[in-house]
């Protein structure tokens, strides 16, 4: 007997209604969902569903219009990766990563040591002191990911983070997100377009409707871990793709 | 700005092939100079050549005249660039925090903007006094618009995603403004400051025209009043220097502040 997991995230009811002067968008609406601990979570569904504005609410950025969600560890931190790698041009590698425990008024060798161990495990070693307009697309992103994880919050939170990366590189940038995750025990939901990716990522798969975005389908992602790239030619790989595809179909059918 | 584009272009070529441009304009426009004043032959007083500039100079340098009347120019400049860039640099921040008060002080703003400082320096020395605290009021005048658009202008542009960032790891107001807004907003700033540099030479210069008993304008006058055209070369020719040290400082403290930014390589 396994005992039921530990939950790291509930949301209850999520609503989100913007309104400003150009007029109301009602973007997010009943919405619920469990993350247990270390789950790898994506997040996908048609553009305008309200992705976004969920990781947003999560990240206390929007405050939701009704219902509630609870992190069910110690503390409320999240860490946050934007499409765009959103690093600040004028501080260095390890400026750049150093940013949460600055803010957290930590001392300045601690912050250090856990610069350091982070840029090592997101494989920059030798690049602490570039600055950002020296890197490439892959390794600035792999610096906001350190950042993310500065704080060590347990949930991390990526929205499209390889949304701008070139397939290729995408593609190793799973496999190191995958091994971080691994390393790390965080519980991730993370928001793609790509219905591969999200397979071979995930634990869970949450397809959202078309806007006001609520959950359409959860899947579990039963693949043996850790994954490998060949596993993307498997039957059940393809099976599940159908199943995601035909979930999307049918939701943006709606509209 | 094309006199600022042109001369930040020339900031970018390598520093002795920009030391030698220099120098060679240099001389060609003294050699035009001179040339213009002894094939015309006109006289002295309507236009003196290079030599007799020279000669002018080195005398009003020995009577101590230009340096007192320089420092002069010199301190209300700079206190006019303190004072107006202070007062700009915080009425900024506020407006891009308070679209409300944007609203209430732009009408104000934009009239004021509308009106030539030359207009209005009459007004201050006739209230404020011929002496320099009406200079500096002058100058602080000419200095406070491009430093508060321009403080507005990089606040505003400081990217939210930025802000969302800071924001989601809780920033206080203070943390977000001494790691965001200013190294965001400092490039937009500081172009601002070098533009008020120069403002406020020129404000300087207009407050001591129209009445004043020193100063590099009040220098101008008596120069003209003499017939002394040679002394109003010196005085209009110590100006530009002024203004170009001014707009150069500024422009190194950029570089050095901004070392990060991708065109001070270019001038590698
Ligand atoms: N601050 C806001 N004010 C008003 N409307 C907003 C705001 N933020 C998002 N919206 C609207 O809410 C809806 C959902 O947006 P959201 O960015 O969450 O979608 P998304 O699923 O992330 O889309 P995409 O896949 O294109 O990134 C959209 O119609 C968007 O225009
Ligand atoms: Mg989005």
């Amino acid at each position: 007997m396994t005992s039921s997991p530990e939950i790291a995230l509930s949301v209850e009811g999520l609503e989100v209604i913007f309104s400003d002067a150009s007029g109301v968008v009602h973007a997010l609406s009943d919405l619920s969902f469990n993350l247990a601990a270390n789950t790898f979570a994506t997040l996908i569904g048609p553009s305008g569903s309200g992705k976004s504005t969920l990781l947003r609410v999560l990240a206390g950025l929007v405050p939701p219009t009704k219902g509630q969600f609870h992190f069910h560890n110690h503390h409320d931190q999240v860490g946050l990766v934007f499409q765009k790698p959103n690093l600040m041009p004028w501080r260095r590698v390890t400026e750049n990563v150093s940013l949460p425990l600055e803010l957290a008024d930590l001392p300045r060798d601690e912050i250090d040591a856990q610069a350091h161990d982070l840029i090592k495990l997101v494989g920059l070693e030798g690049f602490e002191s570039a600055y950002p307009r020296d890197l490439s697309g892959g390794m600035a992103q792999r610096v906001a990911i350190a950042r993310s994880l500065m704080h060590d919050p347990d949930i991390l939170l990526l929205d499209e983070p390889f949304g701008s990366l070139d397939a290729l590189t995408r593609e190793v940038m799973g496999d190191e997100l995958l091994q971080i995750w691994q390393a790390k025990r965080k519980t991730v939901l993370m928001v793609t377009h790509s219905i591969s990716e999200a397979i071979y990522l995930s634990d869970k798969v949450l397809v959202l409707s078309q806007r006001p975005g609520r959950i359409e389908l959860e899947l579990i992602i039963d693949l043996p871990r850790p994954r490998k790239p060949e596993m993307r030619y498997l039957p059940e790989f393809s099976s599940l793709a159908h199943q995601l595809r035909d979930s999307l179909r049918d939701t943006q059918a709606m509209s | 700005m094309s006199a600022a584009g042109s001369i930040s272009k020339l900031h970018k070529a390598r520093p002795l092939k920009r030391i030698l441009i220099l120098f060679l304009s240099l001389v060609i426009g003294i050699l035009i100079w001179s040339a213009a004043a002894s094939i015309f032959d006109l006289p002295a007083f309507i236009l003196p050549g290079p030599g007799l500039v020279w000669e002018r100079f080195l005398r009003s340098l020995e009577s101590g005249q230009l340096l007192q009347h320089s420092l002069a120019t010199l301190s209300e400049v700079l206190a006019g660039l303190f004072l107006g860039g202070s007062v700009a640099t915080v009425l900024g921040y506020l407006i891009a925090k308070s679209p409300a008060l944007e609203n209430l002080i732009s009408p104000y703003l934009v009239a004021s903007q509308s009106i030539p400082i030359v207009a209005i320096a009459p007004l201050l020395v006739i209230w404020f006094g011929s002496g320099i605290f009406s200079k500096i009021l002058i100058c602080s005048l000419t200095v406070f618009f491009p430093v508060l658009i321009n403080t507005v202008v990089g606040l505003r542009e400081v990217p939210q995603d930025l802000r969302d960032l800071m924001r989601s790891l809780k920033a206080s107001r203070f943390q977000t403004l001494t790691k965001l807004e200013i190294p965001a907003a400092l490039p937009i700033f500081l172009g601002g400051l070098r533009v008020g540099a120069t403002l406020s030479v020129i404000g300087a210069v207009v407050g001591e025209l129209v009445g004043a008993d020193r100063g590099l304008g009040f220098l101008i006058n008596v120069g003209r009043g003499q017939y002394d055209t040679a002394l109003v070369f010196v005085a209009v020719i110590t100006l530009a220097v002024i203004a170009m040290s001014l707009y150069g400082l500024v422009l190194l403290i950029e570089t050095q502040v901004l070392s990060w930014q991708s065109w001070r390589d270019e001038a590698k």
